[in-house]
C-alpha cells in the first residue's frame, strides 16, 4: 500500500551519563512529507541525523516529540502487532549487503519469509514469488540464484537479494541507507537503476538517505540536506546541487572527489 | 637511480591445501623519488596484496612467490628478521585502512609514539622522556594536531583525529615510502577530503615517495601525479593523472571513469560495468577483462596483452596497442 509519509516537527533527544554532560539533540524539529511515488534524499555527513530520522521513520525510535505519519498510521504510538503490520508497508535496504544477509540461509529462504509472513503464502507460492523477484532484481536465471548461499554471491549481487527481500512484501515506501556506498563504483550504478525502475514501474517512493551528492541527483527528485539534525537546505535535486544557498551543502558538495570536479575547482588554500 | 624497483612480483593465497588464488600476477613496478603514485582498482584486484607485498607486510595464507623488490638497491624481498627490521629504519612505512583502529585503548597516544621511537632507536639517540615529547609533538604539528594529544587516549580522538595519528606514527622514522592504504575510507566525506588534503600537502613539502591505494578514482586522480590501474591481479594501465582523465587507454579504465559525474552538471549519467571480475583461484586465459570489454577480439580470449608503452604511460590492451601503431603507420 502506497500512502503520504509525513514527518512533523519532529525531534530526538538522547541522555548521556556522566556529570556535566547534557542531553545530545540528534534531529531537531524535522519536517517534510514524501508523497505516493516520490523520491526524496536525505543527506548529510556522519553525524547529521540521517540514520536516526529513518530509525524513527521505521518505528525502531521513538521521537521525543513531534509525529510521523504514514497514511492514516501514526507511527509513534505503534505497538507489537500495529508495528509488524506497518512494516508490511515501509522496507528498509541497509548499507552494509554482507552483514544484512544471514549466512547460513539460502536466498530462496531469506527472499520467501516475508512472503510467507506478511503475504501469507504457501511454500510452493512463496517459491514462485521468490522467483518473480530475483528476475525483477535483475539475478537471472532465478532457480540457480535462489540456491545459493550469501557467500557465493558478490557484494552487487548481495545488495540485490537485499533489495529482493525489501520487495516481498509489497511495501509502498522503501528506505535505502547508504545502500550503494559499500559496492565498487562500477557496481552502483546497476542498484541505482533498479531503484529508479521499481518507484517508475511499481509506484513505490523512495527514501533514499547518502553521504553521496551524486548518487542522489541520480535517484532522487528532492533532497533535504541534513546538518547537526537539522535541515539546512531543501529543495529540487537538481536546483539545490547547482545553486546551492547554505555553506553547509557547499562543503558537502567540495568533498565530492569526482575526477571532473577536482580539476575545474580551484585547490583548497 | 629510482628508489623502489620491483620485477615480477607475484603474490598467492594459500587458503587451504590446495587452493592458490594468484592475488598479484607478474608486476613490474618502478618509482622515482618523490613520487607521488595512486594505485586504483575495484575490490579483490589485488591493489592493497600489491602494498603489502611492497612494504614487506605479507602474512600467511598470502606469501611472495619469487620476484625482485630493490629498495634502494637493496633487495628487500628475501629479507627476514632484523636486517628486514633495520631496513624499516628510514625506509618505508604502510598507513592501514582500519589505521584508526590500530592504536591500542589502553595506552596514551604519546606512549604509541615512544614506543616506536624507542624501538628503532639508533646508539647514542637521546631517549629522554623531553627528546621523544619534542619530537611526537612536531610530528603531531605535522599532520595538524596540537601536541597535548599526546596526553590523550584514542577513545577520546574523533575518527579523523585517529586516522592522522597513525599517518603521524607512519612518519615517525622519517620513512622514504609510505604505503597509504585506502587511508580515508572508514572517514566522513568532509573529514576525508581535509586528510586527503593533510597527504598532499605532506608530500610535498617532505618530499617522500608515496603510493595512495583506493578504490575510488576520483580520490586518487585528485592527489596523486600518475596513476596505476589494476584488474585482477595485473597492472593493466600506468598514466601520469592529467593525461588518464582526459584520454584513458584502456576500456576498463575508461568504464570506471564513466562511473564517476559531476552532481552539478546538467545532465548527470552514471555508467556502470557489466559482469564481474575473474575467479583468481582458476588459470586465466586471455586478457581478464575481455569477458567484460566491449571492445574484446577473437586475440584478446587467447593471448594474455601485456604491459607496453603508449603515449607517455603503459597500458596492457591489444586494441590499444594496434590503435596506436596503426595511427602511426599513416603519415
Amino acid at each position: 500500500m502506497t500512502a503520504e509519509l509525513v514527518v512533523d516537527a519532529v525531534t530526538k533527544t538522547y541522555s548521556r551519563r556522566g556529570r556535566g554532560k547534557g542531553p545530545v539533540t540528534a534531529v531537531d524539529n524535522v519536517s517534510f512529507t514524501i508523497a505516493p511515488g516520490a523520491a526524496i534524499g536525505l543527506v548529510g555527513a556522519s553525524g547529521s541525523g540521517k540514520s536516526t530520522l529513518a530509525k524513527m521513520i521505521t518505528g525502531s525510535e521513538r521521537p521525543t516529540s513531534g509525529s510521523i505519519r504514514f497514511g492514516d498510521t501514526a507511527v509513534e504510538s505503534l505497538r507489537a502487532r500495529g508495528l509488524r503490520e506497518y512494516h508490511r508497508n515501509v522496507q528498509m535496504v541497509f548499507q552494509d549487503p554482507y552483514g544484512a544477509l544471514n549466512p547460513l540461509h539460502t536466498v530462496l529462504y531469506t527472499v520467501s519469509r516475508p512472503c510467507q509472513n506478511f503475504l501469507g503464502l504457501s511454500a510452493t507460492k512463496a517459491q514462485d514469488r521468490v522467483y518473480e523477484l530475483l528476475e525483477t532484481v535483475g539475478l537471472t536465471p532465478p532457480e540457480q540464484f535462489a540456491a545459493k548461499l550469501p557467500h557465493q554471491l558478490s557484494g552487487g549481487q548481495r545488495q540485490r537479494v537485499v533489495v529482493a527481500r525489501a520487495l516481498a512484501c509489497e511495501p509502498g515506501l522503501i528506505i535505502a541507507d547508504e545502500p550503494v556506498s559499500m559496492l565498487d563504483v562500477s557496481l552502483r550504478a546497476g542498484i541505482l537503476r533498479l531503484l529508479t525502475k521499481l518507484r517508475e514501474e511499481g509506484g513505490l517512493s523512495l527514501l533514499y538517505i547518502t553521504h553521496d551528492l551524486l548518487s542522489a541527483r541520480v535517484v532522487t527528485d528532492q533532497i533535504l540536506v541534513l546538518n547537526e539534525g537539522r535541515i539546512v537546505e531543501q529543495g529540487q535535486t537538481k536546483q539545490v546541487l547547482q545553486n546551492p544557498q547554505n555553506d553547509y551543502t557547499i562543503k558537502l558538495l567540495d568533498a565530492v572527489a569526482t575526477p571532473y570536479a577536482a580539476k575545474q575547482s580551484p585547490p583548497v588554500p | 637511480m629510482a628508489l623502489l624497483e620491483a620485477k615480477g612480483v607475484n603474490v598467492v593465497y594459500e587458503p587451504n591445501r590446495g587452493q592458490r588464488i594468484w592475488s598479484v600476477r607478474d608486476v613490474d613496478l618502478t618509482l622515482e623519488q618523490g613520487e607521488f603514485v595512486g594505485l586504483v582498482g575495484e575490490s579483490g584486484c589485488g591493489k592493497s596484496t600489491l602494498g603489502f607485498a611492497l612494504t614487506r607486510m605479507l602474512r600467511p595464507p598470502a606469501h611472495l612467490e619469487g620476484g625482485v623488490i630493490q629498495f634502494d638497491g637493496v633487495d628487500i624481498s628475501t629479507l627476514e628478521g632484523e636486517p628486514l627490521r633495520r631496513q624499516r629504519r628510514n625506509g618505508f612505512a604502510i598507513v592501514l585502512q582500519s589505521g584508526m583502529n590500530a592504536l591500542n585503548p589502553v595506552r596514551s597516544i604519546g606512549h604509541h609514539f615512544a614506543d616506536i621511537l624507542r624501538a628503532h632507536a639508533r646508539e647514542g639517540e637521546d631517549l629522554s622522556a623531553g627528546a621523544l615529547r619534542a619530537r611526537s609533538g612536531a610530528l603531531l604539528l605535522s599532520v595538524r594536531l596540537e601536541p597535548d594529544v599526546l596526553d590523550r587516549f584514542p577513545h577520546e580522538l574523533s575518527g579523523g583525529m585517529r586516522q592522522r595519528v597513525s599517518i603521524a606514527l607512519a612518519l615517525a622514522l622519517d620513512p622514504r615510502l609510505i604505503v597509504f592504504d585506502e587511508p580515508t575510507t572508514a572517514l566522513d566525506v568532509i573529514v576525508q577530503r581535509a586528510v586527503i588534503q593533510t597527504i598532499k600537502d605532506l608530500q610535498r613539502e617532505q618530499t617522500f615517495t608515496a603510493i595512495l591505494i583506493s578504490h575510488d578514482l576520483g580520490v586518487v586522480l585528485d592527489a596523486t601525479d600518475r596513476v596505476i590501474v589494476m584488474y585482477a591481479g595485473r597492472i593493466i594501465e600506468d598514466q601520469p593523472s592529467q593525461e588518464l582523465l582526459s584520454g584513458p587507454h584502456h576500456p576498463y579504465t575508461e568504464a570506471l571513469l564513466g562511473c564517476y559525474g559531476d552532481p552539478r552538471a546538467d545532465e548527470v549519467h552514471l555508467g556502470g560495468i557489466a559482469g564481474s571480475p575473474p575467479d583468481l583461484s582458476l588459470p586465466q586465459k586471455g586478457c581478464s577483462f575481455a569477458p567484460r570489454c566491449t571492445l574484446a577480439e577473437d586475440v584478446c580470449r587467447e593471448v594474455d596483452p601485456v604491459l607496453t608503452p603508449l603515449g607517455p604511460g603503459k597500458v596492457a590492451c591489444h586494441v590499444r596497442a594496434r590503435e596506436s601503431i596503426d595511427k602511426m603507420g599513416t603519415p
